[in-house]
């Protein structure tokens, strides 16, 4: 049982800057994050694309935008624990105690919900039938490329992962590649390697098609593609491997009890708690009049739901307003000695 | 103004008028058409404001933006007549426009 002061549920830069601002008041926060990386949206969208909208900085990455306030925190050695999700959430007298998907326990004061739109979760094949599959022999994501030797695997998308993989695989398996349309939306040097491949007949590609059906039934024996055009074929596979992005669910967070406007969290805007005291929604998780889904609206809620939680941390002490400019004990907590 | 008629998966109807310069994803929100999600807002960023138009409209038109495939690959089963409804703005044009939506979203 981890005990804190808060617990903060997503990395995404809201989150991180919320860490951010505990530290700055004294409180200690932990994080759990879906992803096995830090950043949210900003490194699992769009890494590489321009913002042109956080204050002060004229134009930045994703990805710097998260080094940068991964750079910001460190002096509060936050622990992250990734690849991880919260599940429940109890109350139990004045803490609510909370348990992730890998069995992690939390003890704290408040909860800051920083989650987006959700947890990201692979995208699965529309078709029902995959699911008594998943996990055997239908996959969305791979740990071990061990498994796949000397067999067929069928790849369907046409983003950098299946592109990577259809590279990857094709020197210990028989790989098909499955995509819905001719062009390919991953790094053009994987789509040439990949049209190489292909007429050096180590992959095949398939292109205009869609998964219509499995034949099978303990194990996959074949299964049944359609073309745009209406034409179908049956081809034979031991491996079905579907990457189509990612989704956002709100996941185990409905059942929290909170107030819900269609997929986001109601919260007020004095600072930023929900209709359960002690939890707090910022980003684009939450809503309320003239609720705007920027990065900087973020940071606002992460500066006032940090301060929301002090009373509930430390009931007895007053929070004093400090400027990080002046404030000896600011100072201290991110670790800054003056020469003088 | 367009008159815009959004066909959900179990066949019930909605049909309302959208003002010039909406999006028809737009136009479904403001009048709360189950069946539109538009997590991202309108960012293509996102693929949950998808639509199927039939060929006699989808030819009609406005061309696809740069992108918009990439984020129909990863739509919840995309085919030839997908769109994403964030891209199509409304004019005068589209009166009449037909959408149909998918089974989900997400």
């Amino acid at each position: 049982m981890i005990d804190t002061d808060v617990l903060i549920v997503g990395a995404g830069p809201t989150g991180l800057f919320c860490a951010h601002q505990l530290g700055i008041i004294g409180l200690k926060c932990e994080i759990v994050d879906n992803l096995d990386k830090l950043g949210g949206q900003c490194i699992e969208l769009y890494p590489d694309k321009p913002i042109y909208d956080i204050p002060a900085i004229p134009e930045c990455t994703g990805e710097e935008l998260t080094n940068n306030l991964i750079e910001q925190i460190k002096p509060f050695k936050t622990n992250f624990h990734l690849s991880d999700r919260v599940e429940e959430v109890k109350k139990e007298k004045n803490k609510w105690l909370v348990k992730t998907n890998k069995g992690k326990e939390f003890k704290v004061s408040s909860i800051i919900i920083a989650g987006g739109v959700g947890s990201f979760e692979p995208r699965k094949f529309p078709l029902k039938e995959c699911e008594k599959f998943e996990e055997k022999s239908v996959l969305y994501s791979i740990k071990d490329k061990n498994i796949f030797y000397n067999k067929t695997v069928s790849i369907f998308g046409g983003g950098d992962s299946a592109l990577d993989w259809a590279i990857e695989l094709s020197a210990i398996s028989k790989v098909q590649l499955i995509h819905r349309r001719d062009e390919f939306r991953g790094a053009q040097a994987s789509v040439n390697k990949v049209k190489e491949l292909n007429k050096e007949g180590k992959i095949e590609l398939l292109t205009k098609y869609h998964l219509s059906s499995i034949n099978g039934d303990k194990k996959i024996e074949s299964i049944n593609i359609k073309h745009d055009d209406g034409g179908s074929k049956n081809i034979e596979t031991d491996y079905l491997l579907g990457f189509f992005g990612l989704i956002m669910q709100l996941g185990p967070i409905t059942n929290w009890k909170l107030n819900l406007d269609k997929k986001h969290i109601s919260v007020n805007t004095e600072n930023f708690e929900t209709n359960q005291k002690g939890i707090f929604a910022i980003g684009d998780i939450c809503t309320y009049t003239g609720k705007l889904k920027l990065i900087l609206s973020g940071f606002h809620e992460a500066a006032l739901a940090a301060r929301g939680c002090f009373k509930y941390a430390k009931p007895d002490e007053k929070l004093r307003f400090e400027f990080t400019t002046t404030s000896k004990s600011v100072h201290s907590r991110l670790g800054i000695k003056k020469d003088d | 103004m367009a008159k815009i008629k959004y066909i959900e998966h179990n066949g019930k109807e909605h049909e309302i008028d959208v003002a010039n310069g909406f999006s028809v994803m737009e136009g479904a929100v403001q009048k709360d058409i189950p069946g539109i999600d538009a997590d991202c807002g309108g960012g293509m960023a996102c693929a949950t404001c998808h639509v199927y138009v039939k060929e006699d409209w989808f030819n009609k038109l406005p061309e696809k933006a740069e992108g918009e495939d990439d984020m129909l690959d990863q739509a919840y089963q995309p085919s030839p007549s997908s769109r994403l409804s964030c891209q199509i703005t409304v004019s005068d044009k589209l009166n009449g426009l037909v959408v149909h939506l998918p089974e989900k979203q997400v």
